[in-house]
Parts: C-alpha cells; sequence; structure tokens
C-alpha cells in the first residue's frame, strides 16, 4: 500500500493543479466577459497610478543594476572570445528582449499581485465584495477588470523606462569601469535594436501585466479564513504569478525568436 | 388581513461538502411585516440570507422576490434592487469617505450627480442621527456604533422596500445595541419595508419582530408571533430565548 502512496501524491498534485489551472481560466474568461458593460474609469486610473506610477522607482532600480551587472558579465565572458567590444550591442538586446519586461514583471509580481491579493483577499473576510453585489455592482467589474486593463495597458511603458535605464546601467559600467568610448557605446547599443526588438518585448510586457494582474485578482477573490486566508492569498499570488512569468516569457520568447 | 408573500424560500437545501446546511427549508415574510430569525449558531441563518440575495445558489429549491426566482451570482437581478442589505461587519468601503459609501449604489448604479449623491447620503446620515461632519470621514475613524448607523444608513439611502439585517447588534455594548434596535425600527416603519432579521440577541428579536421563526438543523423549527415564545409554546425555542440548555427546558 505504501509503494502505490507516492504514485497517489502525484495524482493528486496532478489533479489539483489542473483544477487551478481550470479555475484560473474561467476566473479569466468572467474578467474578459466583464469588459463589456459598465465601465468604472475612475477605478482605472487609481489602478494606473497605483500600479504603473507607484512602481517606477523599483522597476528602475532593478533595471540600473541587472545592466550594470550584466555589463560586467558579459565584458567577463567576451574577453575570454576577444570579443569585449559586444558589450553594448548585447546588453541592449539582452535588456530589450528578455531581461527588462521579465524583471519588471518579477518585481511587480512582488509588488503589485501580492498588493492587489491582500485588498481584494481582505475585502473578501469583511465581506465588502458582497455588499458590492447586493448594491447591484458587478464586483468583477468592480474590481477586477479595472486591474487586470491597468495592468496590461502600463506594463509596456514601465517596461520602456526599465529598458532605457537598464540600458543606461551599462553604460554607466561601460564607460567608468570598462573603459568604453560614451559615443561609441551608445552608437553600437543603437545601430544593434531592431523595431521587432523593442516591439516583441513590449508584448511580452502586457501578456506579463495581464498575468501578474489577475493572479492576485483570482487568489484575492478566492481567500478563505480571515487574516490567515489573506496573507496566504498574498503568497499564492505572488508565486503563481512568478512562475506563470516564466513559463509565458519561455512560450512567447520561442514563438519570436 | 394578510399581505402578500413579497420573499419565500421554497424547499432550498445547501449542502457544503457532506454538512446540510439547510435541509429543506421554506419560509415567507409578507409585505410590511418584521420578520426575525434566531437559532444557534452553524444553524444555516446566514446561508439562508445569502441565498435570497443571491450570494449563494441552493443545490435545489428556490428563493423568490415578488414572485420572481433570485437569480445566484447575478448584481443585476432587478429584486436586488429594492434590496437594502447591513452586514454584521459593517461592510464599508475601507477606501472610500462616509458620505461615498452611502451613497454607492447612488453614484454607481444609478449614476446620480456627486453633489445631489452626497445630499442624499447626509440626509441618510441624518435619519439615522449621525452629524453632517461624519461624512468626510473614513470608515476607520468611525466607532463600532457610528459604523453600524453608516452602514444602516447605506442600506436606506435608496428606500429600499426590503431590508435584511445580518446580526445587526453583534459586538456592541448594550446601550448602543438598544439605539441600533430603535433605528431599524423606526426606519423600517417610515419605509414600510419588508425587513428580515438574522440575530443571537433577544433584546432586539423581542424589540424588532413582528414574527419569530427559529431555524434548527436547516429547517423551520417554529414559527410565530412574540407571544408564543412568551408562553414557550416550544421547548427548543424557550430554552434557546432564555439561554438554556434544551435538557432543561420547561415541557410546554
Amino acid at each position: 500500500m505504501t509503494l502505490f502512496n507516492p504514485v497517489r501524491a502525484l495524482g493528486g498534485g496532478v489533479l489539483s493543479l489542473l483544477q487551478s489551472m481550470g479555475a484560473i481560466t474561467i476566473f479569466a474568461g468572467s474578467a474578459l466577459r466583464a469588459i463589456v458593460g459598465p465601465f468604472f474609469a475612475g477605478q482605472f486610473v487609481q489602478q494606473l497610478v497605483r500600479i504603473g506610477f507607484l512602481s517606477l522607482p523599483v522597476v528602475g532600480l532593478t533595471a540600473l543594476f541587472t545592466g550594470a551587472a550584466l555589463a560586467l558579465n558579459i565584458y567577463v565572458g567576451g574577453a575570454r572570445f576577444n570579443a569585449e567590444s559586444f558589450v553594448p550591442n548585447i546588453v541592449a538586446l539582452g535588456i530589450v528582449r528578455e531581461l527588462g519586461p521579465v524583471i519588471a514583471a518579477l518585481m511587480l509580481a512582488g509588488r503589485v499581485s501580492s498588493g492587489i491579493a491582500a485588498e481584494i483577499g481582505a475585502m473578501r473576510a469583511t465581506e465588502q465584495i458582497d455588499a458590492l453585489h447586493t448594491l447591484t455592482i458587478d464586483p468583477m467589474r468592480y474590481l477586477v477588470v479595472p486591474r487586470v486593463l491597468a495592468g496590461v495597458v502600463v506594463m509596456p511603458l514601465l517596461v520602456l523606462v526599465a529598458d532605457v535605464i537598464g540600458i543606461f546601467g551599462g553604460f554607466l559600467v561601460g564607460i567608468t569601469t570598462l573603459e568604453f568610448d560614451p559615443t561609441v557605446y551608445v552608437r553600437n547599443s543603437a545601430d544593434i535594436l531592431e523595431r521587432w526588438d523593442v516591439v516583441s518585448g513590449l508584448i511580452k510586457a502586457a501578456v506579463f501585466g495581464f498575468l501578474l494582474t489577475l493572479m492576485g485578482c483570482y487568489h484575492g477573490y478566492h481567500a478563505q479564513g480571515g487574516a490567515q486566508g489573506v496573507g496566504r492569498a498574498a503568497t499564492h499570488a505572488v508565486v503563481s504569478a512568478a512562475m506563470l512569468i516564466f513559463a509565458a516569457n519561455f512560450i512567447l520568447t520561442s514563438i519570436f525568436v | 388581513m394578510t399581505t402578500p408573500v413579497k420573499i419565500a424560500w421554497k424547499a432550498v437545501t445547501k449542502r457544503f461538502g457532506d454538512r446540510t446546511v439547510l435541509d429543506g427549508l421554506s419560509l415567507d415574510a409578507h409585505e410590511g411585516q418584521s420578520l426575525v430569525i434566531i437559532g444557534g449558531s452553524g444553524t444555516g441563518k446566514s446561508v439562508m440570507l445569502k441565498t435570497a440575495l443571491g450570494l449563494i445558489a441552493p443545490d435545489t429549491g428556490l428563493v423568490e422576490i415578488d414572485g420572481q426566482r433570485v437569480r445566484p451570482g447575478d448584481p443585476s437581478d432587478p429584486g436586488l434592487d429594492q434590496i437594502g442589505m447591513l452586514f454584521q461587519s459593517g461592510a464599508l468601503f475601507d477606501s472610500l469617505t462616509v458620505w461615498e459609501n452611502v451613497a454607492f449604489k447612488l453614484l454607481k448604479a444609478h449614476k446620480m450627480k456627486r453633489a445631489e449623491a452626497r445630499e442624499r447620503a447626509i440626509e441618510a446620515l441624518k435619519q439615522v442621527d449621525l452629524e453632517a461632519d461624519v461624512a468626510g470621514r473614513a470608515p476607520r475613524e468611525l466607532s463600532g456604533g457610528m459604523l453600524k448607523r453608516a452602514a444602516l444608513a447605506r442600506a436606506i439611502v435608496t428606500k429600499p422596500a426590503i431590508l435584511f439585517f445580518d446580526e445587526p447588534t453583534t459586538g456592541l455594548d448594550p446601550v448602543t445595541a438598544d439605539v441600533i434596535n430603535r433605528l431599524i425600527v423606526r426606519q423600517v416603519k417610515s419605509l414600510g419595508a419588508t425587513a428580515v432579521t438574522i440575530t443571537h440577541d433577544m433584546a432586539s428579536m423581542r424589540m424588532i419582530a413582528d414574527e419569530v421563526a427559529m431555524i434548527e438543523h436547516g429547517k423551520i423549527r417554529w414559527r410565530g408571533g412574540l407571544n408564543g415564545i412568551n408562553d414557550c409554546a416550544d421547548p427548543a425555542v424557550c430554552a434557546f430565548v432564555q439561554g438554556r440548555s434544551v435538557d432543561d427546558a420547561p415541557n410546554p
């Protein structure tokens, strides 16, 4: 009997995963359906500020240090092939196509997904979501749609900022530590980038914005069990958003290359 | 002469897992009547109320308002538009001021202009004996009694035909609870509304009820007027009202 327990545990895990995926898909479908109908513009603008503007410092700083560290690493690796001169090109490509969107999305998963899950979870625990329903307002329209739409709209803008600051981080290290000529560094960075590199990064950003706000809303909406449940919802939101961001990044990169 | 039935629970059953919370429960509330539902913890009182609000879907049976079936999970259900609800916790929105909470339905559902909605909200706050200076405060700045009154103002601001009260005096001191009870009686009377109240508070029940129903094991155990309770018409009801275990209850 003991022999079969691991199989049972694995089966249970797979079933649970499939159940969660189904529930998330249904929730996403409900959110997308709720876009049609009354739109709460005030809520949307508020979320644009919360998710976008207030995330600028954390995204900017993360991008700056990532770009700087990337330049140093590429220099070390490139030196082994006498390819140190490619530092500006690889930093620009790496940031715009991959690291800008992923790093910004992960930072927002930590900052935004958890915040949304905690806020909506607390509303669930204190019957505020039930109150919305009794006041004839659809909670999906009032709480979920503005957050998810704001995530989709604002993430590409944040990633654009992250791209610029990330490349600037590499530039700073390049001209101060690696003795690059500033003009050459800027020209090499600009020359290597094609329009599609930027656009593909922005598409990724929009998808990540959808996923990380959806996870916050989903886990908050289904929070159970008071303060502990709210904490659990915030944790699950961050973990599931991060996992989905990595999975989506792989799928989108496979499509875009 | 009895008035028409306003709300009817018809053979409602609701299970959570293998636990049956409502077991073929049937009950109705007549127009203009104040019905109080009592019963021990976990007997299904709140679930029963939530089925009428469309927050929980019955497994079998149905709930009707004015003869129209309540559509679970649908906030656009026309039945909901005539309901005002006072939640146990108040359930005011943290992110809004008191007047925005009170005027929420007017602003968001009825699309009323802010100035007009604010005026209506302040009028409703006055009806529950709250001064206009409370209007601009955040809910967290209010005491428990003020919070309940603000929530009551939100429930009555649209002059609903039906009022639901879920444990309206829970967590309040006896004096504040008495104030809330009197406000409920006054508002229900002035609106001519049908009221359904869930409570453990026997003082509240005696003050609010035209009729009392006791729920036990997911079914209505007893229903009658306050006289029936005073006369100990049912030993279990008598024991519950007197706060004794049923074994100690006198025989009817």
